[in-house]
């Protein structure tokens, strides 16, 4: 369970989150929506302690992680898959020792078989073929990045995943792929997912719940019905584009 | 703050053990022909204009003295410093910047992996181990170089020479330059590793933190040579 109470950051004089109320419970897929630019990454780094609110608390299984020590941070660390918006892989490593890297147990990681397994689970897991994992970072087009970002994110078998924008970048059929991914880590798992996105259509598929970050604060929760529903100014005007093609499906 | 961090990284020594191999390898190996290369010239040059003031006013075994104290007291320690601080330094500085702003440190805490051992450990224990021998190794090239050029130019003899060379020589003068070297290896480490770690805005933060971090390391061995000479050496 991943709850924010109150959360403030503000960097410099510029308030990027204004009392942000927020939780997801245990096994759930939360998407969270919002234009450029409002704090949705910041948000979800909040999230593993990444950064620290000026005000307000974050708990992960009843924990504040502001508060955590340098040894449990680390262990909720490894409970956290962190999917980073632009892959941020570690250039100075090929793909594949990117991707052992995220496997968090220290005897699995020691295990050399073992990783090279992994390595090809989580690499077939976001779609790429296995002989990208003797590649560098640099020799990857930026949505191969992107994936192999999430498979370093999905290679410690973590309880909760924070997509930052997994589908923006990729092809129609890589994206459908990854929502498939999020979905089947769902089921299969029951990992607690939260999906930042702009992808509204994409959005409505996978998530249980949405969310709307706008100025600095959560303006909606709901299902993918209530927002369609809703008579909001602000989140129908996010949604119009997207509403339209969703009504006419259902029409 | 960050040395606190660092002796707290100390135990897993698993983790940075192995990475320091390889730093070790490419700090000491790398700088190793820039290093020798300054060294000899720095105890020909030495030797030659040593030669130029002082012949006819003492006896020629000084020169033996004078080439030897002043390689290993000074020389050979702060030129491989200064050369070390844009060398090492930058490098560090770039590679660590570079890491911040593209996210690989934030990426690497998120897996609960600590960024001091992984990244910052290797890097200083790679300079620690690596700048005393690099010292050594220039201390030794300077000496050979400024005896090979105050033999040429002076027709001084080997018996000459080295005579000179152990009559004011003490133990304590080279436990004095490793001293320094570490000191050294300390500063072009562990301050290009700071900066680098807290780099921030993109390509020119990076550029800024490279730039400050040598600067930074140079004026510091400099600082810390006169602070050494003063306290270390007795008056
Ligand atoms: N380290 C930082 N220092 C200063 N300002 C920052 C920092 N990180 C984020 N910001 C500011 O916070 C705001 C929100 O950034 P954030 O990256 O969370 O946006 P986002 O919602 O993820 O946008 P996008 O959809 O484009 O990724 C931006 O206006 C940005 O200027
Ligand atoms: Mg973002």
């Amino acid at each position: 369970m991943i709850e924010l109470k109150g959360v403030h950051k503000c960097f410099g004089r510029h308030v990027v989150l204004d009392g942000v109320d927020f939780s997801v419970d245990k096994g759930e897929t939360v998407a969270l929506l919002g234009p450029s630019g409002t704090g949705k990454s910041v948000l979800i780094k909040h999230i593993n302690g990444l950064l620290k609110p000026d005000r307000g608390d974050v708990l992960v299984d009843g924990a504040s992680v502001p508060s955590l020590g340098r040894r449990q941070l680390a262990a909720l660390r490894t409970k956290i898959g962190y999917a980073f918006q632009t892959g941020a892989l570690f250039d100075s490593m090929s793909v594949a020792e990117n991707i052992r890297l995220g496997i968090s147990d220290e005897a699995c990681f020691r295990d050399r078989a073992y990783c090279r397994t992994r390595v090809a689970e989580c690499l077939e897991l976001v779609n790429l073929p296995a002989d990208v994992g003797r590649l560098m970072p640099a020799q990857l087009s930026g949505g191969m990045r992107k994936r192999v970002g999430i498979a370093r994110a999905i290679a410690g078998h973590p309880e909760y995943l924070l997509y930052d924008e997994p589908t923006s970048g990729l092809d129609p059929i890589n994206a459908d792929a990854m929502d498939a991914l999020i979905a089947q880590l769902q089921q299969e798992l029951h990992v607690t997912s939260i999906v930042v996105s702009h992808d509204v259509r994409g959005s409505f598929k996978v998530a249980d719940r949405v969310a709307l970050l706008h100025a600095g604060r959560i303006r909606k929760v709901g299902t993918a019905e209530d927002f369609v529903a809703a008579k909001d100014e602000v989140v129908r005007e996010f949604l119009e584009r997207d509403i339209q093609v969703l009504e006419a499906e259902e029409a | 703050m960050l040395l606190l961090e660092l002796v707290r990284g100390l135990p897993e020594w698993r983790i940075w053990l192995p990475r320091t191999r390889d730093q070790c390898l490419s700090v000491g190996y790398g700088s190793l022909g820039i290093v020798l290369l300054v060294a000899a010239f720095a105890g020909a040059v030495t030797a030659l204009q040593a030669a130029y003031q002082f012949t006819g006013s003492v006896p020629l075994y000084i020169m033996g003295s004078l080439v030897t104290e002043t390689i290993i007291l000074e020389l050979g320690p702060v030129l491989t410093g200064l050369i070390l601080a844009g060398r090492i330094g930058a490098r560090y500085a770039a590679e660590l910047g570079t890491m911040r702003v593209t996210e690989q440190i934030d990426a690497l805490e998120s897996l609960g992996r600590s960024p001091v051992s992984h990244l910052l450990l290797p890097r200083i224990v790679a300079g620690l181990a690596m700048v005393p021998a690099l010292v050594i190794l220039a201390d030794g090239m300077g000496l050979l170089c400024g005896w090979l050029a105050t033999k040429s130019s002076l027709g001084i003899t080997d018996a000459d020479f080295s005579y000179g060379a152990r009559y004011f020589f003490r133990e304590f003068d080279l436990w004095y330059s490793v001293i320094k070297a570490e000191a050294f290896g300390a500063v072009v480490t562990v301050v290009p590793c700071y900066v680098g770690f807290t780099a921030s805005e993109g390509a020119e933060g990076v550029g800024r933190a490279t730039t400050r971090a040598v600067v930074a390391a140079s004026v510091l061995i400099l600082l810390l040579d006169t602070v050494l000479a003063k306290v270390l050496l007795p008056s």
